[in-house]
C-alpha cells in the first residue's frame, strides 16, 4: 500500500478517529468553551474538520504551552537535577491547514537548528501530520501571500474534502506507515486524482480573490533593517496596541519562550511556557531594559517576522499569512496593516 | 521511537560546587565554582557566558571572568543587584548552585589579537569579561605585544581585585596598569577622574587593538574618545550584555536585528555594533 489515494465517507470519520486514538494520541479540532481549537481526541467529542481556523494555531503539540523541562531536588543534602523524559509516545495531529503546516517548518527552522532542542525534535519525530485542504478559506487568510497553497498542504498525509468523502494521499514514509495501519476503515481511490484537482481548483479560485490575496512582500526581507527600523511609520502604527500578547499566542510561528520555576513540595521544576516580545518585562533586566516602549516592542515583532528572521534563514519569513492576528486582535492591528502601510514607499514618507 | 538521548539539551543544567567566594567590593563577590566530582565544569574561551541558577530563584546570565588557562574552577564575579544576585551573594562555601554553558562567541584570542598590542578598557564591574582575556593573554605573554590596563571605578573600594591588578598585572613585563576612581578619596594618591577623560589624557597611539566593556554610557563615551584618537571602529571589542533565558538563539529575548547576544555575541566589533539597530 505505497503512494496512491485512499478515501473514506465523511460517516465514517468517527470510526477512523477511534481506530487512531487506539494506537496513539489523536489531536483534532474540538469545540470546547464556544472556540474550537486542536486538543486530544476523546470519543463523543465535537470534532469540528469544517472550521478553517482554529483559535490558537497547533503548535502545541509540537511546542507546548507549558512543559517541565527538569526537577532539581536535593537528595541527603545533595542538588539533584532529574531531566524531563522526552516524549516517547506517537501521535497524529489530523486536520491541521496549509498555513500551520508551513508555520511548523518555521518553528523547526527555530528548534532544530544547532544545538537542538530535544524535546521538540522528539515531538517531530512522533508527530504524523496529517492536513487537509482549505475548501473554504476565510477573509482574513493571506497564506498566499507566502506562496504556501491552500490547495496542496505540506504534510505526512494531504487530504481533501470532495463531496461526502474525505481523500487522503500520503507524501511522505511516515504518512505511508499511518495509512497502511488503517487499511480496514480506508478505500483505494486510484481514479480520485481528478477529483482533487477540481477541489484544488476550487480552492484556489477562491484564494486568487481573498481581500488580502494581493499583499505584497516587496521590500521586506533581508537587508532591510535600517530602513524599516528607522521609519517614522511606527509611531503611527503602534498607537492602539495595547500590549496584551494575544496575536504572539494565537500564531503558529512565535517562538518566544520563558524559563521558570515551579516549587512543588519534592523540589524546583524548571518549566518552559510561550512568552511574548509585546510585554515589558520580556527584555527586562535589574540592570535595565533594552526595549522600554511599546513603539519598540511593537517594532520587534514585525521586524522579527518580517526582516531578522529572513535575514538568518535564507529569505523565509516568519510569517504564514493564517490571519488568527487579524481575527484576535482587540484593536484591529495586525501584520497586514504593517505590511501595507510599509508598501506606499517603502516607510521613509 | 525517538532517537535523542535524555539530558543532553542545552537547557539542561550540571550541578556546581561552590568552593570559594571572595567579597571583592561592597557589591561584587567573586564565586569559584567546580563540579561535584572536583574539577572544571566545561571549557570555556575568554568572553564565553553561562547561564548561573539558584532553584526556585532564579536564572542568569554571567560571563566567566577567570581564564582558560586557569585549569581547575571556574569563576564568576558577580555584582549584587536584583533578586538572583541577592540570594547568591548571600551564600556560603559548600552550596550548590547549577551552571549551563559555555555559550556565545569569545574574544579572538587566537587569531586578530595575536600578535597585536592590546588595550583593555574596562569601568567598574566591567572588569569580569575583560579579567578573563588579561589573564589568558598575560599566561601567553609571547603571543600578543604590549598590554595596557585602563580601569576605573566609582571609588578605590569598588576596583575589583586590586589585589590582583598591582601584585601581578602591573608586575607582568610590557603591562602598563592605569587606574582612576570617580571622585578623590582619602588614601587614593592614584589618578582621579572618569574613564573616559583618563583614556584621552594617557593618549595612546592608534596602532593597538583596543577591548572595552562597562556601563553603556561609559563605552559611548570611550568609544568617541578612541576615534579621536584615530582608533578605527572594527579595531574595538566590546561584549553586550541582555535579557536571556535560553543562550542558545532560541528564547528570543536577545534578539537584536538578526542577532542573538546570547549566540552571536557577546562579543562585538564595533564595525558589526553599527550595523545593529539601537537598541542595546
Amino acid at each position: 500500500m505505497m503512494g496512491g489515494i485512499y478515501g473514506i465517507s465523511k460517516d465514517r470519520l468517527e470510526k477512523l478517529f477511534s481506530a487512531l486514538a487506539a494506537e496513539r494520541e489523536l489531536y483534532l479540532p474540538v469545540m470546547s468553551g464556544g472556540k474550537v481549537n486542536f486538543s486530544v481526541w476523546e470519543e463523543g467529542e465535537d470534532v469540528r474538520l469544517d472550521v478553517t481556523k482554529t483559535a490558537k494555531s497547533p503548535k502545541d503539540a509540537f511546542f507546548p504551552q507549558f512543559e517541565t523541562l527538569y526537577t532539581c531536588r536535593t537528595e541527603e543534602g545533595k542538588l539533584k537535577i532529574d531531566p524531563e523524559e522526552l516524549c516517547r509516545r506517537e501521535f497524529v495531529v489530523f486536520g491541521m491547514r496549509a498555513c500551520d503546516a508551513a508555520g511548523l517548518r518555521v518553528l523547526d527552522r527555530v528548534f532544530l537548528s544547532e544545538p537542538v532542542d530535544t524535546f521538540y525534535a522528539a515531538r517531530r519525530e512522533l508527530g504524523t501530520i496529517v492536513s487537509i485542504a482549505c475548501g473554504e478559506p476565510e477573509e482574513s487568510c493571506f497564506c498566499r501571500a507566502f506562496g504556501i497553497d491552500a490547495a496542496s498542504p505540506d504534510a505526512d498525509v494531504a487530504a481533501w474534502f470532495s463531496g461526502e468523502r474525505l481523500l487522503l494521499k500520503p507524501q511522505t514514509e511516515k504518512g505511508t506507515r499511518l495509512i497502511s495501519s488503517l487499511s480496514e476503515y480506508l478505500t483505494e481511490a486510484d481514479g480520485a486524482e481528478a477529483a482533487i484537482e477540481e477541489e484544488q481548483a476550487k480552492i484556489r479560485a477562491i484564494t486568487e480573490k481573498l481581500p488580502y490575496s494581493l499583499l505584497s512582500l516587496e521590500g521586506w526581507g533581508s537587508g532591510e533593517t535600517k530602513r524599516k527600523f528607522d521609519s517614522p511609520l511606527w509611531e503611527k502604527l503602534y498607537r492602539p496596541c495595547l500590549a496584551c500578547g494575544t496575536c504572539t499566542f494565537v500564531c503558529p510561528t512565535c517562538q518566544c519562550y520563558d524559563i521558570k520555576d515551579y516549587k512543588t513540595k519534592n523540589g524546583v521544576q524548571r518549566y518552559r511556557c510561550w512568552d511574548s516580545c509585546m510585554y515589558s518585562d520580556f527584555t527586562l533586566m535589574a540592570g535595565g531594559n533594552n526595549r522600554t516602549t511599546q513603539l519598540q516592542r511593537f517594532r520587534q515583532r514585525f521586524m522579527h517576522k518580517l526582516v531578522y528572521f529572513p535575514e538568518n534563514n535564507e529569505g523565509t519569513f516568519s510569517c504564514v499569512g493564517c490571519g488568527r492576528c487579524v481575527d484576535s486582535c482587540p484593536s484591529s492591528l495586525n501584520i497586514v496593516k504593517v505590511i501595507k502601510a510599509f508598501s506606499k514607499d517603502g516607510g521613509d514618507e | 521511537m525517538c532517537g535523542f538521548g535524555n539530558g543532553n539539551d542545552a537547557l539542561i543544567p550540571r550541578v556546581g560546587v561552590i568552593t570559594d567566594i571572595r567579597t571583592e567590593t561592597p557589591d561584587v563577590k567573586t564565586f569559584r565554582v567546580v563540579s561535584p566530582e572536583g574539577g572544571k565544569l566545561f571549557e570555556h574561551m575568554p568572553g564565553q557566558c553561562a547561564m548561573v541558577c539558584v532553584p526556585g530563584v532564579g536564572e542568569g546570565m554571567f560571563s566567566i571572568t577567570s581564564s582558560p588557562t586557569q585549569r581547575e574552577y571556574q569563576e564568576f564575579s558577580i555584582k549584587r543587584c536584583g533578586v538572583l544576585t541577592d540570594m547568591l551573594h548571600s551564600l556560603s562555601p559548600g552550596d550548590e548552585i547549577t551552571v549551563r554553558g559555555p555559550y556565545g562567541n569569545h574574544f579572538p584570542v587566537e587569531d586578530a589579537l595575536k600578535g597585536k598590542n592590546l588595550l583593555f578598557v574596562a569601568g567598574g564591574i566591567g572588569l569580569a569579561p575583560l579579567r578573563s582575556v588579561i589573564n589568558y593573554v598575560l599566561d601567553n605573554r609571547a603571543d600578543y605585544g604590549s598590554v595596557d590596563i585602563v580601569y576605573g571605578a566609582r571609588s578605590a573600594d569598588d576596583l575589583v581585585r586590586l589585589d590582583e591588578i598591582r601584585e601581578v598585572w602591573a608586575k607582568a613585563p610590557g603591562v602598563g596598569v592605569h587606574l582612576t576612581i570617580d571622585r578623590e578619596q582619602e588614601g587614593w594618591d592614584g589618578h582621579v577622574g572618569f574613564v573616559p577623560a583618563f583614556l584621552g589624557e594617557l593618549g595612546f597611539d592608534a596602532d593597538r587593538t583596543a577591548l572595552v566593556c562597562g556601563p553603556p554610557v561609559m563605552i559611548k563615551f570611550v568609544l568617541s574618545t578612541l576615534g579621536e584618537m584615530g582608533f578605527g571602529k572594527e579595531q574595538v571589542y566590546t561584549t553586550l550584555e541582555l535579557r536571556m533565558k535560553c543562550g542558545i538563539g532560541k528564547c528570543g529575548r536577545c534578539n537584536i536585528g538578526s542577532k542573538y547576544v546570547c549566540r552571536d555575541g557577546p562579543v562585538f566589533r564595533f564595525d558589526e555594533i553599527d550595523e545593529l539597530p539601537d537598541e542595546y
